[in-house]
């Protein structure tokens, strides 16, 4: 796949490492939750067949993270963006 | 010109019917396997299997048929154990040679943590019942003399676990075997009908919807491999699994030339030669999440340096043929066998990397866990409630497959 750094360009996906699914933030108050809620944070991600937000780090280029909305069904990439902006179209 | 009669179907192709006992999803070897197994061991009647595209052409046609039982932990032994055992009378119980092949299998060590991680799980093995040894690199060499175990390497071979009763089948005729013997029990085995949801009535599995329309059922059972999360979802299941490409390849058909099969956590590859003659290789999963049968290139270019760093022989041969199939991979690399919170409701998934080996006893323990509402023994320990206990069945270092 060719990946578009938002600070580099399209790049090779060798130079990248893949970081899951974006926008699951740590848990405000963790010793609050339940173990149910303990375990949905810890092992359950979406895993749709379609857009998927989700995190890469440019490892052999700027070394920086940044959030990626993918179609895991086509692969294609439908927008790239840096963290902290909104990534539209999820959902 | 001479034509040739078509020889004997080994399955009916009937239509569906509108109502069914036990709905399957997925006609792959766990699917199928499970259909055997409540018919045959369980006398239910008035079972389907529903598969999307043809029987066993998913995952089923796509791994690499490695078996073995050498996990670590005991639930594990217990599982895949079990599943040897019954690949060892496989043949006959189904009338059909599925060409098992007991040709033993090494886990080469390639640091002193691998050596210490590997004779660990030799012990825990033994401990189990599990045929397991460990071999200095010079019996390595006796067992397998095209590994390269010279020091002269960047991950020297510093020796392996083998277990003898290890070793590879036929896929297809695995597949074939049990869709046969389904069928001859009554089994309905539907291709081309994919499922499009779960019907779901006050907590209670009613039915499927599928490309072929609804049909009713009072238990159904997710055995759909990557896209199990996919239907789950359709009922609002959420599944601790997320779905990647897994690659393999093989090279063009050689004489005999690799007797066993060779595991590499390590430097990376897995590698056995095919009845036909193809050197069959495998390594870790696409890191990223996908449903397309399909994966990078560098992950086989890889592979292959994974390989000729172990087997130099290996240098000239040339590649025929590179696949992927999708695998839903669970976080402590062990699948999740058993009921859900909807009544009904069975699932079987997060397989990840090596369910092949587990056909039979997946086959065995999900149908019994159907037939009477409760998980089987042995699949107590893979219920879906270990991600909220915390008793996860950790198989990473055994899966021997980069997750």
């Amino acid at each position: 796949m060719l990946i578009e750094c938002p600070w580099c360009g399209g790049r090779e996906e060798q130079e990248f490492h893949y970081g899951g699914q974006a926008h699951v933030p740590y848990p405000a108050a963790p010793a609050e939750l339940s173990d149910a809620q303990w375990s949905e944070y810890l092992f359950f991600r979406d895993n749709p067949k379609g857009r998927f937000a989700e995190r890469w780090v440019h490892s052999a280029g700027c070394r920086r993270w940044f959030n990626a909305l993918r179609d895991t069904a086509s692969n294609s990439f439908i927008r790239v963006c840096a963290p902290g902006e909104p990534l539209e179209g999820y959902r | 010109m001479i034509e040739a009669e078509h020889p004997a179907h080994l399955w009916r192709n009937p239509e569906p019917k509108r109502s069914y006992e036990v709905v399957i999803i997925g006609g792959g070897g766990h699917g199928l396997s499970t259909a055997y197994y409540l018919a045959a061991h369980h006398g239910i009647t008035g079972i389907a299997v529903l598969e999307k595209g043809w029987l066993a052409g998913g995952n089923m046609a796509r791994n690499t048929t490695i078996i073995r039982s050498n996990y670590l932990w005991d639930g594990s032994a217990g599982l895949y154990e079990h599943a040897l055992q019954l690949w060892e009378g496989l043949s006959e119980e189904l009338d059909y040679d599925i060409l098992f092949s007991q040709r033993g299998v090494l886990n080469l060590a390639h640091s002193l943590q691998d050596v210490r991680d590997s004779v660990r799980r030799v012990e825990a093995n033994r401990l189990n019942g599990v045929d397991a040894e460990w071999l200095e690199p010079e019996e390595v060499a006796e067992v397998c003399p095209i590994v390269n175990v010279s020091d002269a390497v960047r991950y020297p071979v510093l020796g392996a676990t083998y277990q003898p009763r290890a070793g590879i089948a036929k896929h297809d005729h695995v597949a074939w075997a049990f869709a046969r013997a389904a069928d001859a029990l009554g089994v309905d085995l539907i291709q081309n009908c994919e499922v499009t949801g779960l019907e779901v009535s006050g907590g209670q599995v009613t039915g499927v919807s599928t490309s072929l329309g609804l049909l009713a059922a009072r238990r159904v059972a997710i055995c759909a491999a990557g896209h199990s999360a996919v239907i789950a979802a359709t009922a609002g299941l959420r599944l601790p699994v997320q779905t990647h490409p897994l690659q393999a390849l093989v090279s063009e058909l050689l004489e005999p030339v690799h007797p066993c099969v060779v595991m590499s956590n390590a430097v990376h590859v897995y590698v056995s030669q095919a009845h036909k003659g193809e050197l069959v290789m495998g390594a870790g999963i696409d890191s990223y999440n996908s449903y397309v049968q399909r994966g990078s290139f560098h992950l086989i270019e890889r592979q292959m340096a994974a390989a000729l760093e172990l087997f130099p022989i290996f240098a000239r041969a040339r590649v025929l043929r590179t696949w992927a199939g999708i695998v839903d991979v669970c976080p402590d690399a062990s699948p999740v066998i058993g009921p859900t919170p909807i009544d009904g409701l069975y699932v079987n998934c997060g397989w990840g990397t090596g369910g092949f080996k587990a056909t039979p006893a997946v086959g065995d323990v999900l149908a019994h866990t159907i037939a009477h509402g409760e998980p089987h023994p042995l699949a107590q320990p893979f219920g879906l409630e270990r991600f909220e206990s915390g008793a996860l069945i950790d198989e990473h270092g055994a899966a021997a497959v980069a997750h």
